[in-house]
């Protein structure tokens, strides 16, 4: 069973540890670099690129204004087409539903297909303490559950992971869950996937119960989506008898033609391809064709939270395509597991919070955990504007200490600033007491900049955060203001 | 047409010579560019960390001592950029529809450098001379907050005697990112090392970009690492002609 990530530090002690990963820092370099590059591509062929993020960001704005309605026309859908709805609040409901379901039918396992609401609930850890084997069929998700490891990316979540390490993975843990690898099993790429094919097979076709998420959830006709690349999720859908599906709210999009957008702009921005391999769609039980019992698990877990949010309901709108993941300049360094959840990244660091709220230390970290580029709001299929929704969760963050007894010595130095930022003859003050600095590091320093500025080395305190790995100039002697006022402007 | 420099409190503080060169670019253009004294900081420090309670009196400073100006010049895509996308987020916060009014006066008079010499004086070429071989770095805020798009290229171009050479990976923010570089500082760090790396690949002599703030990270790890790159700011280098 892979694990959980309940007890992680926050963000900037985790991302510590991962930074001195050499292997971490080099699978992950190469394999964001590839899925950029793939992607860009194919969505530099698209000349109406910009319109179609217009459109897809209004399909899903379209569903979240008006949710309530949208869902209530899904759940008559999906019961007038022979599925049974459940409404669950949160991931315990959720997860207990998923359970009854399986003990009604008598199994004791049950085949998975890749799905982030099942992982964001910690459906497996659940299932598994009710005497229920969960197996992930999706290969990546296979080499995490495998490695009794933690995903680290939304849709390739063993990105960590290079094909060395997944060879050792396979051998050394396949036979004790099925069939076992073969002996004489090479890293090369084509081999490892037909290991996981003979693994997976017998799975597939012993299954009573199969599991899944959905990409979309169509209102008007009850119909589910799932988008994959490798079709094992089709087997999952299509072979066993009881089919049960949790799918977040925030799924949910009023009409079949409002796939158009979303079914093109999700593979492009994803895996990078024009079109993804497998899509599946499902409208309740086809009598005689595929599962004979159907089931839906509508799950709030915070949703109804992120959508009272003015600022931050746009994150309801992700499709949980990884374009903000890869080519995010702190995820590419750090890695998945530094967030602490399985949404990492930038997408991670603002639904996050906005589904939990910033109430423990290691999610209030998480909208600091970004320099505010901007590249993933670029990138974005459905246009959330990342950055200033991270603004804002930090604004939450701070206001949510507003009436601590002790300030942090963060909320002094701010609130120091701000008071001398308001008034430029306080400015004017600090800047003459700086340049009585300045004149004293400069004479006494041994450090100077290309140019022959001084500058400061490494200094303790506070400036060790700064002076650990960068130089400092010293501040100058004459400010901009000082030098001003002398010369008029320079015109004396 | 009344032009007022808001120079930014990093370069009023650290980096004057960079405001006394935007003074001595302008004054060279013809444009008469005065300095309203009551100018502070744009508040994006406290903005970009949470405090937007703290950053109410900055931005109201900040409309206040550019009223009555045309165009408001700033050597910074940063500061532009919070002047025109996140002056707004505070008025509202303060709940002070004169503060709301304000600001969305503001905004749209406040220009980036190199927006203000292409888009309003019509100008690329602004008769420097430069004899350096330089790289440039695009900063995330003049990018992607503004859209300066190629605009300081086109004024580096037109400079006499300079080597402009591309550098990899240009649009890859350097890890600067204000309080991110020290609440994060690991991370910041490493982003830092890899801007650095590709800068010493191109083997130019000056580092140019359009933000101090990322300058002084950038250079900082330059100047530790005993690379031998100079980092110039962009106003430097298009107010440099010959005599000088």
């Amino acid at each position: 069973m892979s694990g959980t990530f309940v007890g992680m530090p926050a963000f900037p002690t985790a991302a510590r540890a991962a930074l001195g990963d050499t292997q971490l820092r080099r699978n992950l370099a190469h394999a964001t670099q590839t899925i950029r590059d793939k992607r860009a591509l194919v969505v530099a062929e698209v000349e109406d690129w910009e319109d179609l993020r217009l459109a897809g960001a209004g399909v899903k704005e379209a569903a979240l204004r008006d949710l309530a309605t949208h869902l209530e026309t899904l759940e008559a859908s999906l019961t007038r087409a022979g599925a049974t709805v459940h409404w669950a609040r949160d991931a315990a409901e959720a997860c207990a539903i998923v359970a009854s379901i399986t003990h009604a039918h008598g199994a004791d396992e049950v085949a998975k297909v890749k799905s982030m609401a099942t992982a964001e609930i910690g459906l497996n850890e659940a299932l598994e303490a009710e005497g229920i084997a969960a197996w992930e069929t999706d290969l990546a998700e296979l080499i995490v559950q495998l490695g009794d490891d933690l995903p680290s990316h939304i849709l390739v979540p063993a990105i960590h992971r290079n094909r060395a390490e997944i060879r050792e993975i396979f051998q050394r843990r396949m036979g004790d869950v099925g069939k076992a690898a073969p002996a004489d099993l090479s890293d090369e790429p084509a081999v490892l996937a037909g290991a996981a094919r003979e693994h997976l097979r017998e799975k597939f076709l012993r299954a009573k119960v199969a599991v899944s998420g959905a990409n979309f959830a169509v209102a008007d006709t009850g119909t589910l989506v799932v988008v994959e690349s490798e079709g094992n999720g089709r087997m999952c859908l299509t072979l066993p008898e009881v089919l049960v599906s949790v799918v977040g709210i925030e799924k949910v999009v009023a009409t079949w033609a409002d796939l158009d957008p979303m079914l093109r702009l999700l593979p492009r921005s994803s895996t990078g391809e024009r079109m993804n391999p497998y899509t599946s769609t499902w409208s309740g039980v086809s009598p005689g064709d595929g599962p004979q019992e159907v089931h839906v698990v509508l799950l709030d877990n915070g949703r109804t939270r992120a959508l009272a949010d003015d600022v931050g309901r746009q994150a309801l709108r992700c499709i949980r395509c990884s374009a903000c993941l890869n080519v995010c300049p702190v995820y590419e360094r750090v890695g998945g597991h530094a967030y602490g959840s399985v949404y990492p990244g930038p997408i991670g660091a603002i639904l996050n919070p906005l589904l939990n709220g910033v109430s423990d230390e290691q999610t209030a970290s998480l909208p600091y955990a970004s320099s505010l580029c901007g590249a993933c709001f670029e990138v974005c299929p459905v246009r959330i504007d990342i950055p200033s929704v991270l603004v804002d969760q930090r604004a939450a963050v701070v206001d949510s200490h507003r009436n601590d007894r002790v300030p942090s010595a963060e909320a002094l130095a701010m609130k120091a600033t701000a008071w001398a930022f308001s008034d430029s003859r306080r400015l004017a003050w600090a800047e003459r007491a700086s340049g009585i600095a300045g004149r004293v590091i400069t004479r006494f320093s041994r450090t100077t900049l290309p140019g022959g500025r001084a500058a400061s080395g490494r200094l303790p305190g506070p400036a060790a955060g700064w002076t650990g790995a960068r130089d400092l100039p010293a501040p100058p002697a004459e400010s901009f203001r000082e030098w001003w006022d002398r010369t008029d402007g320079g015109q004396r | 047409m009344r032009v007022a420099l808001q120079v930014t409190c990093v370069n009023d503080a650290m980096f004057p010579d960079t405001g006394k060169a935007v003074v001595r670019l302008l004054r060279h253009l013809g444009v008469d560019v005065d300095f309203p004294s009551a100018q502070t900081c744009c508040g994006q420090p406290m903005v970009n960390t949470g405090y937007l309670d703290e950053a109410v009196p900055v931005v109201r400073t900040f409309v206040r001592a550019f009223a009555g100006y045309d165009a408001v010049v700033t050597p910074s895509g940063s500061c532009a950029g919070s002047a025109r996308h996140q002056h707004s987020i505070v008025a509202e916060r303060s709940g002070d529809p004169a503060l709301v009014a304000a600001v969305a006066e503001t905004g749209p008079r406040t220009y980036e450098l190199s927006e203000f010499l292409v888009d309003v004086l019509g100008v690329t070429d602004v008769g420097a001379y430069f004899p350096h071989r330089v790289t440039y770095h695009p900063t995330c805020h003049s990018l992607r907050m503004l859209g300066v798009g190629d605009r300081p290229q086109r004024l580096l171009e037109q400079v006499r005697g300079i080597e402009l050479v591309d550098l990899p990976m240009a649009e890859e923010c350097c890890g600067f990112g204000g309080t991110f570089a020290l609440k994060n500082a690991d991370t910041s760090i490493a982003m830092g090392a890899d801007k650095a790396r590709h800068v010493r690949d191109t083997g130019a002599e000056v580092l140019v970009a359009g933000d101090n703030s990322c300058l002084m990270h950038i250079g900082g790890m330059l100047s530790r690492q005993r690379a031998g790159v100079r980092v110039v700011h962009l106003a430097e280098i298009l107010a440099s002609t010959e005599e000088s």
